[in-house]
């Protein structure tokens, strides 16, 4: 069989359990839809969890962003695992407590204010649209690539998929079909690494690979052999750092805080049964994640080698099929700038002949290696996991956001359970379609997802949640006021530096960033945003007027495990 | 109402210690030190890259089950096992 047939098998019968699992788990009231009824075990809510947040990001850019940066791409591996850290200590077991459906339902009773609900709505709306664009288009991507199909039917056929799931099954639908999708990505993820890790240094387990010697005969490291020859092409020695020390910290920082203050990754926390399994289930989670994460840089590593020694200084002619197929979707590159029929892949930008997009890594790595057919269809099965599985996540954040925060909370309150539960399945229909048309016409602020969406996070939800579990005197003058302060400074810097509106459009970018605040990155500003939202919020705290009473019991009563409503009888 | 703030007075302690060891790890370590950490080999990896790339990772994971530990024990102490 070749590898578009074992593809379709696959990718077939992976997206027939999804469906399978939509069917078996069909919900009928509100509690259902948003938080599972509340009955989720620690261990399926980890494998969930684990989905929601990785995303085609993780599967498919990240261990590619890694191997392009060396050392200065630690901080997405630092970034976005140290966010469970904050979130099992500081948030999981308190908003599980809290009991409700959704943040700012949290935001909205904590501080005793419509208009906080209001501001936290338009927060996880902004977050959660900018993140589902990119999941959309990583779908399509996919699907153009191994399947051959045009990148929009891909995006429908994706569309189509997770509307049946998430419209008819709800929370409890995503969830079990994100463990099916948990089982199917990291599987996808694991079997080319070891096969790969395997050829090179003969170490069957990744993690340990990444430190043994290469198998070529050299008796080399095999990071020294990887130090060696980026030295030789004039790229920075891989395990250095080449960015500034103070723009890693801040973006590792802005990650860990921005994950941590993600809304589609706090309701998970809503879904299981009580508070020690909320803690429980942060810690499966991120061990779940971890299998990926510290996977992820052993393949960066590989893929750079296997790379560079496929190509460099190899002539033009001679290149495998997989460079030839790459070269149609555009991910990959090759301009003959001296003639000479041979591939250049330099630092040097003006005799470097060979653009690769960080992308292929992990989806050509297999193809690289040489590896069976059977393989190449599982890595394309992954990717659609990955990113179908964060996006569903990303849905029933907008639905609830809509549904029961806006409708319910604030528009309609005397609606019927029924009722709410048909508004949030339009909701969530109607957020497919934004979702898709993003995906097809892709914005430019796609590239800009991860600076925004973790940094509006980072900005946002982080410090106002904190401060309503650790600061009992915490007042909503001082929270809105934050939140508000946050987000607007956390935009303006990424208008300003990202798309350079203030200063004649994205040509200005590459200019501007010499006058980046304290030479921090767009991508790291969330760090700051979060500091000055604290900052801010405990200043106008300090003139304003305590909070009352029942918010403070309110506080005292989150802060001790028992007790905990079941999200059922809410 | 002893009894409670003096709960979260140890859970305040256990978060105190926890973070600390959280922010050695990666700022520290993985990316503070990490210039001279890289003068010392663990296998084949110099030491602050592998802090930064793996070690990190598994200390978070780590962490966090020890905090669980660490609560469920304290919940149990004071009958808050729910």
């Amino acid at each position: 069989m070749n590898v578009q047939l074992w593809t379709y098998v696959i990718v077939g019968i992976t997206f027939a359990l999804y469906i399978g699992i939509a069917i078996w788990s069909k919900v009928s009231s509100t509690s259902d839809f948003y938080v599972a009824g509340g009955g989720i075990s620690p261990w399926a809510n980890g494998m969930a969890t684990a989905a929601d947040w990785m995303s085609a990001a993780s599967f498919i850019s990240m261990a590619g962003l890694i191997s392009l940066m060396g050392y200065d791409g630690s901080v997405y591996i630092m970034g976005w695992t140290g966010g469970y850290v904050l979130l099992a200590l500081l948030l999981a077991p308190y908003l599980r407590k809290f009991g409700k459906y959704t943040v700012p339902d949290f935001i909205g009773e904590r501080y005793y204010s419509k208009s906080a609900r209001i501001v936290a709505v338009l927060c996880a709306l902004l977050v959660s649209f900018t993140y589902i664009a990119g999941q959309m288009r990583g779908v399509g991507v996919v699907f153009s690539r191994f399947l051959e199909v045009d990148i929009n039917t891909g995006v429908i056929i994706g569309m189509i998929i997770v509307l049946f799931y998430a419209v008819m099954g709800g929370m409890k639908g995503i969830t079990y079909t994100q463990v099916a999708q948990y089982c199917v990505l990291i599987f996808a993820f694991m079997v080319p690494a070891i096969f790969i890790s395997f050829q090179m240094t003969g170490n069957l387990i990744p993690q340990i690979g990444m430190g043994s010697k290469i198998s070529d005969g050299s008796g080399l490291n095999i990071l020294e052999k990887l130090n060696m020859i980026s030295l030789d092409l004039g790229f920075n020695e891989y395990t250095r750092r080449s960015k500034s020390l103070f723009d890693i910290l801040a973006i590792t920082l802005a990650l860990m805080v921005g994950t941590a203050g993600l809304p589609h990754v706090i309701v998970r926390f809503f879904t299981v049964k009580k508070v020690s399994d909320a803690r429980k289930s942060a810690g499966l989670a991120l061990l779940f994640i971890a299998i990926l994460y510290t996977t992820a840089p052993a393949v960066s590593v590989f893929s750079r080698i296997n790379l560079i020694e496929t190509v460099s200084n190899k002539p033009y002619s001679s290149m495998p099929n997989w460079f030839k197929n790459w070269e149609k979707t555009g991910l990959l590159k090759f301009n003959d700038k001296n003639n000479d029929g041979n591939i250049q892949y330099l630092s040097n930008q003006n005799l470097n002949e060979l653009y690769v997009d960080p992308d292929i890594m992990v989806l050509a790595n297999p193809e690289i290696a040489d590896l069976p057919p059977w393989i190449i269809a599982l890595v394309a099965a992954g990717g659609l996991a990955a990113a179908l599985s964060t996006a569903a996540g990303l849905l029933l954040v907008i639905s609830s956001s809509i549904s029961h925060d806006l409708i319910k909370n604030i528009f309609n309150p005397s609606i019927s359970d029924k009722g709410e539960l048909w508004a949030a399945r339009i909701s969530a229909t109607l957020a497919v379609v934004v979702a898709g048309y993003f995906g097809i016409n892709p914005p430019d602020f796609v590239a800009a997802v991860v600076a925004l969406a973790f940094g509006l996070a980072a900005a946002s939800f982080f410090p106002a949640i904190i401060l309503g579990i650790f600061y009992k005197k915490m007042n909503k003058e001082g929270a809105i006021t934050g939140m508000l302060v946050g987000v607007l400074l956390m935009s303006f810097y990424i208008l300003k530096f990202k798309f350079g509106i203030f200063d004649g459009g994205k040509e200005a970018v590459p200019l501007l960033k010499e006058q980046w605040w304290f030479g921090i990155s767009p991508e790291g500003f969330g760090a700051v945003a979060m500091i000055i939202h604290f900052l801010v919020a405990l200043l106008v705290n300090k003139f304003t007027s305590d909070p009352p009473k029942y918010v403070q019991e309110i506080v005292e009563n989150i802060r001790i495990p028992v007790g905990a409503p079941p999200a059922k009888n809410h | 109402m002893e009894k409670q703030n003096n709960y979260w007075r140890k859970n305040l302690i256990y978060l105190k210690y926890l973070l600390f060891i959280w922010f050695i790890v990666s700022y520290g370590a993985g990316i503070l030190f990490n210039d001279f950490l890289n003068n010392f080999h663990i296998g084949g990896f110099p030491l602050g890259f592998w802090f930064a790339q793996q070690g990190s990772v598994y200390a978070f994971v780590i962490i966090i089950f020890v905090y669980v530990y660490l609560m469920n024990k304290l919940d149990k102490s004071h009958g808050y096992e729910d």
